[in-house]
């Protein structure tokens, strides 16, 4: 049984890494009550999805358990010549374009969090909520 | 040689409009007053465009356009059927007069030197929902989704103050709705390995049993759902547009939702089409059934608030929630009409109702209702639209919302679904409720101030023409488009709108 | 696309032209009421115009277009559109008169509003008027409901602002029944079109049907029926042209109206007497018809007292159509006009009263007679025709009705229905036991000292005495000439299209 279990996880362990650290980011996201922590869990969120993705391109990976049976994607004589399988470019490609949005996403999450502390003197929820209560509408 | 000129247009709108944004960024440099003029230069241009194309595909059909010539399902493919362009000509018409409300609006409630950063992000906004409308690449969605919530985020946050917690908040479910939706195309890129919305349209069609695509479909849903503020997925929604500037409550509130709204029309039916609804018609009714207790429920927190803005957010939720139901209904004719026409009416009846608060925001600074007594005798022309807007939301025949009203029992009885027809009528009852509230405070009540007495003119005090202009225009469109819609008249695009979801209605 | 005779929209447009002129023109009241009484004029012989062709038997149509398959937006004019078109124009004409001279002598706030408001009451009471079907009356239906809030709340004190939010509460949850039962009623039929042999047929379920059928009573909240009355009187904090003629005439009457129009043009006759409802909704009637009066005879404010009049009276017409016999249906129609005349004269003198004396209990009214005799004598002219006696108009009506109901017994072969006799006996005596009070109060009783003669004193009060004298002349009138309006003639021709196949 646990044999089984361990052999599942070993045989996909990047897609099971990438899942424990979807969740992980969403816990962090949601629950954590300091704003910084939030943006961390949301950037774990995003790693795991690049994660997940990168793991679709590595074809070699898909079929057989060992890992790198597929090369980069880069073509070259002796590959052709041996008939060597090649990682799946995309999902990579995709990734680059996600990685950008992620940067861009954390600079203007920075960005308001310097804001925030700024104007209310910290970046814990709880006290944040307070002090507007007390602000009035 | 017109035509072809015209299917460049959908790839034009988002190209120019990021290069507009470019330019009014480096333009600020130089004059911090010509940044205005170009986004409204700019974005008038697309409206026109906007048109051309929705002329162009009544008249011609679909246009695709494959960015550097790049076939499909390799390269990105720019799709516009009847369902885009409307959409599209919807946001671009409301993205103008926000652009036009904007410019007193923004000079009074933001600091002069931020203007040019403004107006970029505001065209960087309006680029990206143009480019959600028209790209027809799941991943490409992604991207131009990204680019139009960053600018949403960065936009709430000019306001300073609570809205910078309202937009933290927002970024962040922003971020894992995206993300859910990012997660969604993951698998269903694995399944397919393709990106293009038609090509995987094709080959998802024999393997609807797969576990992947069907957590991908509900990955893809929660997604888009959070972006649309679809209940319960909406939390961030109510502090973002109440804190919110006002000119950006009103692109938002038009703009933004209806994109997102049109989004998950559009994976909903053109990538996993009605079949796979079909299939799986049990887990989709619970989508009318949360429609439902959105409307109600949603009614009643709106009936709570006594800050304007607050409550026309939960106004809001519950018009998506209309539209919902309507999709929720797809096996019905009326039911998808009801949506589809909802995307419109709600664009432009919230539209007036926001620009309308926003003008008296800008004139007396009053957001809470409780304090608008005798406002009508003050700003006659904003109160007018803003009743219009508010008999409009409430379904008062023949004005816009009566129709989506309409359309939409008509679909309830059309499936024979006789608790969501009495949900439809309780929620308009419930929308009486809450803006009667607001209508009662601004007709029926004088102030008993004593610097309102003396003479008509002297309390007179409307507000300015570029302000007063486009929510007038939305306050006739409220009426004129009502009757439009009763003469049955637009009913011949809808056919074709409902056709290029893919369903196919006896 | 449009086919038709246009008399029919622009009857409807013309006070909502006139609405809209009378907002320019908001900064000078007198051409501001010049629109008015030009409107009323106008709108008036546009109606009286169509009459003619109407009773020989033309068909007076105008769609406009079509809406939802089947459901066009149309107006026809048939017989029964055109009693209640020319009740509520031609008492248009005299409450604009009326409402000139009260406004002014109480020197009330927010005019514009109020004249505003009034014009697109009658558009939307001669859109009810002249709906081709369901979905076209509803419209109006709800605009009539809007409309006439701000006449509600005029007053815009706390009381008055109450009043409108029940109002509203009612009225619009009436709307949505009415909403309801007229879309299902389209997906059952495929049509809502009025028709004189009903379009519902007995395939459906019988169930459905009377289900269907309290769905539309629910819609018709407007006739103020019991248990849902208490809008009514709460609305009477309205001026008193308001009361006048849209709480006795135009809003109540939409009520009314759609509940005949539901009873012989949806349902039909002959199904209506299938299903049992006639039976059900005569009791139903009846029971208002008393209570009502009970309720009346408590009521110390005047303006409230004459509400429970017309709730009465109402039910009295609903009770009349319910007994489904040609006579009764004819006596139901034709009171909604003599009604209509009736209690406007009351209405009007009791307003009359309030604006130049300012007393609006009946307690109060001790020697008015000798203040205001001709409004006095008006009034008394009004009590009887509401107690159903000649010579004045509402014996007609009362007596028709009773002899439905003795055609009843013959038509069904039932002689419970001599009851409703009863019920008409007792009303009427109810009636005598709390109108004529009021008169014997004016005149009778107070201080013998010579009181002075108020009525005649400043020539804005004429405004208010002559129409009222008009109406209490008219009411007479149609007792003696009942085809004076050509209402007898309509109604006659109303009754014969329902019963054209059935009876003969």
């Amino acid at each position: 049984m646990l044999e089984a279990i361990f052999e599942e996880f070993f045989a996909r362990y990047n897609f099971w890494t990438a899942v424990l650290i979807i969740f992980i980011g969403i816990y962090a996201a949601i629950a954590k009550n300091n704003l910084l922590k939030k943006l961390l869990g949301l950037n774990l969120l995003q790693t795991g999805i690049f994660l997940f993705f990168i793991s679709l391109g590595d074809i070699g990976n898909l079929q057989t358990l060992g890992i790198g049976d597929a090369t980069p994607p880069i073509i070259w004589r002796t590959a052709e010549e041996k008939g060597y399988m090649y990682a799946n470019p995309l999902p990579h490609v995709l990734m680059l374009t996600g990685i950008v949005v992620s940067a861009a996403t954390t600079c203007v999450a920075l960005a308001l969090l310097v804001r925030i502390y700024k104007e209310y003197g910290t970046i814990e929820e709880d006290k944040i909520l307070e002090i507007e209560a007390l602000r009035g509408d | 040689m017109i035509d072809t000129f015209v299917e460049q247009f959908p790839i034009l709108i988002v190209t120019t409009g990021v290069f507009s944004a470019f330019t009014i960024l480096v333009s600020g440099i130089f004059s911090r007053k010509i940044g205005y003029y170009i986004l409204l230069f700019v974005t008038a241009i697309h409206f026109m465009m906007s048109i051309a194309i929705l002329n162009y595909v009544i008249s011609f059909g679909r246009i695709h356009y494959w960015i550097g010539g790049w076939r499909p399902p390799w390269g990105i493919e720019y799709v516009v059927d009847h369902l885009n362009a409307y959409v599209l000509v919807v946001i671009l018409f409301l993205s103008f007069l926000s652009v036009v409300f904007a410019k007193r609006s923004v000079e009074k409630e933001i600091d002069e030197k931020k203007h040019p950063t403004f107006y970029t992000v505001m065209q960087l906004l309006i680029a990206g929902c143009c480019g959600v409308v028209v790209t027809g690449d799941v991943f490409n969605l992604f991207v131009l989704a990204e680019v139009a919530s960053l600018a949403t985020y960065a936009l709430i946050a000019i306001a300073g103050g609570k809205a910078l917690r309202a937009s933290f908040t927002y970024l962040i479910l922003g971020s894992i709705a995206i993300c859910f939706y990012l997660l969604g195309i993951g698998f269903l890129y694995a399944v397919t390995g393709t990106l293009n919305m038609i090509d995987m349209r094709l080959l998802l069609q024999n393997i609807y049993d797969n576990k992947m695509v069907q957590v991908a479909f509900a990955l893809v849903v929660v997604g888009l759902g959070i972006k649309a503020a679809v209940f319960p997925l909406h939390t961030w929604q109510p502090d973002a547009y109440t804190y919110a500037p006002s000119a950006v409550t009103l692109i938002m509130s038009t703009v933004v939702a209806k994109t997102f709204v049109y989004a998950l029309i559009r994976i909903v039916f053109s990538v996993f089409t009605v079949n796979f609804l079909q299939k799986y018609i049990n887990a989709w009714e619970l989508v009318s059934w949360l429609a439902a207790v959105t409307i109600i429920v949603g009614s009643i927190l709106a009936f709570r608030q006594y800050n304007i803005k607050r409550m026309l957010a939960y106004s809001s939720i519950v018009n998506v929630a209309y539209i919902m139901l309507g999709i929720s209904m797809f096996y019905s004719y009326w039911g998808l009409s009801g949506a589809l026409a909802n995307i419109l009416n709600h664009a432009v009846a919230k539209g007036c109702a926001f620009a309308a608060i926003g003008a008296i925001i800008y004139k007396t600074g009053l957001k809470d209702v409780r304090y608008y007594s005798g406002l009508a005798k003050k700003m006659p022309y904003t109160c007018g639209a803003f009743l219009i807007s508010a008999l409009t939301l409430i379904g008062i025949p023949p004005l816009a919302g009566f129709v989506t009203k309409f359309y939409l029992m008509l679909g309830c009885l059309e499936v024979k679904n006789y608790t969501m027809l009495a949900v439809i009528l309780l929620g308009s009852l419930l929308t009486l409720a809450y803006f009667w509230r607001v209508v009662e405070e601004m007709y029926f009540k004088s102030v008993e101030d004593e610097n309102t007495h003396g003479n008509a003119e002297e309390r007179f005090n409307e507000a300015p023409i570029t302000m007063l202009a486009p929510t007038m225009l939305l306050a006739i469109l409220c009426i004129a488009l009502g009757i439009y819609w009763l003469t049955s008249i637009p009913l011949e695009i809808i056919d074709k709108m409902i056709a290029s979801m893919g369903v196919i209605l006896k | 696309m449009i086919d038709c005779n246009l008399a029919p929209l622009f009857t409807v447009i013309s006070p909502a032209i006139a609405s809209m002129l009378i907002l320019i023109s908001h900064r000078h009241p007198n051409i501001r009421e010049a629109w008015t009484i030009i409107a009323t004029i106008v709108t008036f012989s546009f109606v009286i115009s169509m009459a003619p062709k109407v009773l020989s038997g033309e068909t007076v149509e105008c769609v406009l277009f079509e809406m939802i398959p089947g459901v066009e937006f149309a107006f026809k004019v048939d017989a029964f559109g055109m009693i209640f078109a020319i009740t509520s124009s031609s008492l248009w004409i005299l409450v604009s008169l009326y409402s000139i001279g009260y406004m002014r002598s109480l020197n009330e706030h927010a005019q514009t509003r109020y004249y505003f408001c009034f014009a697109w009451a009658i558009t939307s009471a001669l859109g009810i008027a002249f709906s081709k079907n369901l979905i076209t009356l509803f419209v109006f239906y709800e605009i009539l409901t809007i409309c006439t809030h701000p006449l509600v709340a005029h007053e815009e004190s706390q009381e008055a602002l109450a009043a409108g939010r029940k109002y509203l509460l009612y009225l619009m949850t009436s709307g949505c029944f009415l909403l309801a039962a007229s879309l299902i009623t389209y997906s059952i039929s495929g049509t809502t079109d009025f028709n004189p042999r009903g379009i519902l047929n007995s395939e459906v379920p019988e169930f459905f049907l009377q289900l269907l059928f309290i769905c539309y009573l629910l819609g018709f909240m407007k006739a103020a029926y019991m248990p849902f009355h208490s809008w009514l009187p709460t609305a009477m904090i309205a001026p008193t042209p308001v009361s006048g003629l849209l709480h006795a005439v135009a809003v109540v009457k939409a009520g009314v109206f759609g509940i005949i129009r539901v009873i012989c043009y949806v349902y039909g006759v002959e199904l209506t007497y299938h299903l049992g409802l006639g039976l059900l909704l005569a009791c139903f009637a009846s029971f208002t018809v008393i209570v009502a009066n009970l309720f009346a005879i408590g009521e110390d404010n005047l303006k409230r007292r004459l509400a429970y009049s017309t709730i009465n009276q109402l039910s009295f017409i609903i009770l009349g159509v319910s007994l489904l016999t040609p006579f009764a249906i004819m006596g139901g129609m034709m009171h909604i006009t003599f009604h209509g005349y009736m209690k406007i004269t009351l209405f009007l003198c009791a307003g009359a009263i309030a604006a130049i004396t300012g007393k609006k209990l009946v307690s109060e009214l001790a020697g008015v007679g000798k203040r205001m005799p001709i409004t006095m004598v008006a009034f008394t002219i009004g009590a009887i025709g509401m107690s159903g006696l000649p010579p004045v108009a509402g014996f007609l009506g009362k007596w028709y009705i009773c002899l439905g109901a003795v055609q009843a017994t013959e038509f069904f072969n039932q002689a419970s229905y001599l009851a409703f006799i009863f019920v008409v006996l007792t009303s009427s005596i109810l009636d005598v036991v709390y109108l004529f009070p009021i008169v014997r109060t004016a005149f009778f009783t107070g201080s013998n000292e010579n009181l002075e003669r108020e009525e005649t004193k400043k020539t804005i009060y004429l405004f208010m005495i002559i129409p009222l004298l008009i109406t209490a002349t008219f009411s007479i009138a149609l007792f003696i000439f009942p085809n004076a309006l050509l209402i007898f003639d309509l109604a006659e021709k109303a009754v014969e299209d329902v019963y054209g196949g059935w009876l003969r």
